[in-house]
């Protein structure tokens, strides 16, 4: 099962310039165009399922603005037997 | 989006420590940023922020001290080589980095570099390659492509006429006071990371006492070449790796062995 | 300590180093050089800093970046050297770091000699670099008065966090005379709290000359003038000799003052009231002392080794009250005690007023005597 992921794009430090949409294998960031952050960008964000946390977009990004977050599966750490 | 704060969640790549909160002044996808947030990353995982002085330059990352949560200071055009080494001298037990443009470096600063470098001053340099002088609206650099078109160089610079490119890893790399010299790339996240473990081994260098050290950084400059980011990071890919080839020039074999 | 016979360059280093100096950054300029010379040989020995730069550009920003570490740096070089540093003078002074720059002066402009000069005036008391700022310049005439008057420069450059010029010429730079040197002092522990040192528990600190918003420089600039006046009100400094009942003042500093001083002494001998009144501090100038002196003797006789750039200043505050004039020598020649005795009898002697520009009638007299001299 593929890992599951989630990122958070601050819109104080993000400009728009869409290098992490190119940069994502899963294809699920945009920019979003219903909205601007405070110095007038369209930011990016999630637009679908799918990203696996593998923070390729939070490497590319110039201004340091995605945070990434993985979902680590339960059951690792209900059995630390078998870690 | 809010993210989810279950105990199953684990962040997996944030802000650095060693960042102030200040949206940087940088163009939208320029590389300028990459490469703060590595030289910062680096800083963090080597837990030396409280024993680290910046030195910014004058050039597009004149404003690199309002980005870096540590002591700083602000040297004149090309001077930071100079400015760290008579920091260096008197602080010799902190960690001095500089962090250069190519105007700064390679034009205007080219005597403090060179002779920093061949005093073996243990600094590090991190010198940022976009091929351009971007602060002042992209005029033609030492290190402009042949044929690349600035403001300067309106009709594609004209080597009958204004020369060569200058490689300055190749230069540096002939001084025997240098410990490490390599060309590095921000153009994907596998050359980024290959740029982070640079920086890391510079400023190992430093702390080892191993001399001179510099990661060149082959950075895109999307407004002043005119084109969109992601086609900038093309164009360090197919057009400037083939003039600043990517590679090793010096490494002091006390580093050989060392795994960043 | 007794006194000891003391080269003036190596008397000036050593009392540097004394004076608790952790850095010195240099590059070799006749007449300066074994002020560096020196400094390679002691610096190590004490542990401390001397770097021998690739030029005086990177020199001073050494310097620069030394002294944003708190520490005591300095450099010594030369008028054509000198010229070099203007950028990074500018810069520290923009910063508001201290930093102690001695200048050896020389004949000029351009390449000009070796030889001792004062043609450094004005580069070195209005400034030289570019933008708003006021440089504390010290002009001492004596190995002894440079020994003393080197540590002082430190004091005042931490005091302020000003620039402190020590200028002297190549006269003074290569004497030998007996000077007795101070105790070495005890370096400071702690850094002062603006400085970089890493930011251990503490907040991060920077320093810089950049205020982008012109309404910060505006206020840096009037941080600066004010501290400006505060030195202006501080640390005025002069020596007078046989002032008291002198009907006749020669003005003049460094060797220039201190040639003027024998001539005065002969003419005592021959019955003329003249007295000397040597700035020691160039900037700030002994204004008020001067404006005084104006109005108690009947004629006046500045004294340079230049074409009168202090006389400009003098001139400015007699303001008319009684006659300014003016002998100086050129292009590093320094002048003989006899040419000022000379220059003494002829203004005692002269009723007349001056007639336009005290410079435009030395200069009809130089060339008579530039004449006769070949």
């Amino acid at each position: 099962m593929p890992a599951k992921g989630w990122i958070e794009v601050d819109d104080l430090h993000c400009k728009g310039c869409a290098l992490c949409i190119s940069a994502c294998p899963q294809d699920v960031i945009a920019l979003d165009m219903e909205r601007l952050t405070p110095k007038g960008y369209h930011p990016a964000h999630l637009i679908a399922e799918g990203c696996t946390g593998c923070a390729l977009c939070a490497i590319i990004c110039p201004d340091a603005a995605i945070t990434v977050y993985r979902e680590v599966p339960v059951h690792t750490k209900k059995a630390p037997a078998s870690a | 989006m809010v993210a989810p704060t279950t105990p199953e969640t684990k962040v997996v790549f944030k802000r650095p420590e060693s960042f102030t909160d200040v949206t940087t002044h940088y163009c939208p996808g320029c590389t300028h940023g990459v490469a703060h947030r590595l030289v910062a990353e680096v800083i963090d995982e080597m837990g030396l922020r409280e024993k680290t002085i910046g030195v910014a330059p004058v050039g597009c990352s004149v404003f690199a001290y309002k980005y870096f949560n540590m002591d700083f200071v602000e040297a004149a055009h090309g001077r930071a080589p100079a400015m760290a080494t008579g920091i260096k001298r008197v602080l010799p037990q902190k960690t001095i980095f500089t962090y250069q443009g190519d105007g700064d470096l390679a034009s205007i600063g080219m005597a403090e570099i060179m002779h920093a470098a061949a005093r073996g001053e243990n600094i590090s340099v991190i010198f940022i390659n976009n091929a351009i002088f971007g602060m002042t609206g992209g005029q033609m650099a030492p290190t402009t492509l042949p044929g690349m078109k600035t403001t300067s160089s309106p009709f594609g610079r004209d080597v009958e006429l204004t020369g060569f490119p200058i490689r300055m890893s190749e230069m540096l790399a002939t001084m025997d006071g240098a410990g490490y010299i390599v060309r590095r790339s921000l153009h994907d996240a596998k050359h980024i990371r290959q740029s982070k473990k640079a920086i890391r081994m510079a400023i190992e260098t430093q702390e080892r006492g191993l001399g001179f050290s510099m990661v060149e950084l082959l950075s895109s400059c999307p407004t002043n070449w005119k084109v969109a980011p992601d086609e900038a990071l093309k164009f360090i890919a197919e057009s400037m790796i083939p003039v600043f080839p990517l590679g090793d020039y010096k490494v002091r074999p006390e580093l050989a062995g060392l795994r960043v | 300590m007794a006194k000891e016979l003391l080269k003036g360059n190596e008397a000036f280093a050593e009392a540097a180093i004394r004076a608790g100096c952790e850095g010195f950054y240099g590059y070799p300029i006749t007449p300066s050089t074994e002020f560096l010379e020196y400094m390679a040989k002691r610096m190590p020995q004490l542990g401390r800093a001397f770097v021998q730069a690739e030029s005086e550009v990177a020199a001073i920003n050494m310097v620069y970046g030394g002294a944003c570490t708190g520490k005591r740096v300095m450099t010594a070089s030369s008028s054509p050297g000198v010229s070099l540093m203007m950028e990074g003078i500018s810069y520290i002074a923009g910063t508001e770091v201290p930093a102690v720059i001695v200048n050896v002066m020389r004949g000029g402009p351009g390449l000009g000699n070796i030889a001792p000069s004062q043609g450094d005036y004005h580069q070195m008391v209005k400034g030289g670099g570019h933008g708003d700022y006021f440089p504390i310049v010290l002009a001492p005439a004596s190995v002894q008065e440079a020994i003393d008057y080197i540590s002082l420069a430190f004091d005042l450059a931490d005091k302020y966090r000003n620039i402190v010029h020590v200028i002297v010429d190549g006269n003074m730079g290569q004497m030998m005379e007996p000077a007795e040197l101070p105790p070495m002092r005890e370096l400071p522990k702690d850094p002062p709290s603006w400085a970089v040192t890493g930011a251990e528990g503490r907040q991060p600190n920077f320093l810089s000359s950049i205020y982008i918003d012109p309404a910060d420089e505006e206020v840096t600039n009037i941080r600066l003038v004010k501290r400006w006046m505060e030195i202006e009100k501080n640390e005025i400094r002069y020596s007078e000799y046989l002032m008291e009942d002198a009907e006749f003042a020669v003005i003049g500093f460094g060797t220039a003052g201190r040639v003027a001083s024998s001539a005065i002494r002969a003419a005592r001998e021959e019955g003329v009231k003249v007295g000397l009144f040597r700035p020691i501090t160039l900037a700030p100038f002994p204004k008020k002392q001067i404006e005084e002196i104006s109005k108690r003797v009947k004629r006046i006789l500045v004294v340079e080794m230049n074409t009168g750039m202090m006389l400009d200043d003098v001139a400015a505050i007699v303001q008319g009250r009684v006659p300014v004039e003016f002998y100086g020598r050129l292009g590093g020649m320094t002048p003989f005690p006899d040419e000022i005795l000379d220059e003494i009898r002829r203004v005692a002697d002269n009723k007349a007023p001056i007639n336009g520009d005290a410079r435009a009638e030395w200069i009809s007299r130089l060339e008579k005597i530039v004449e006769e001299g070949r």
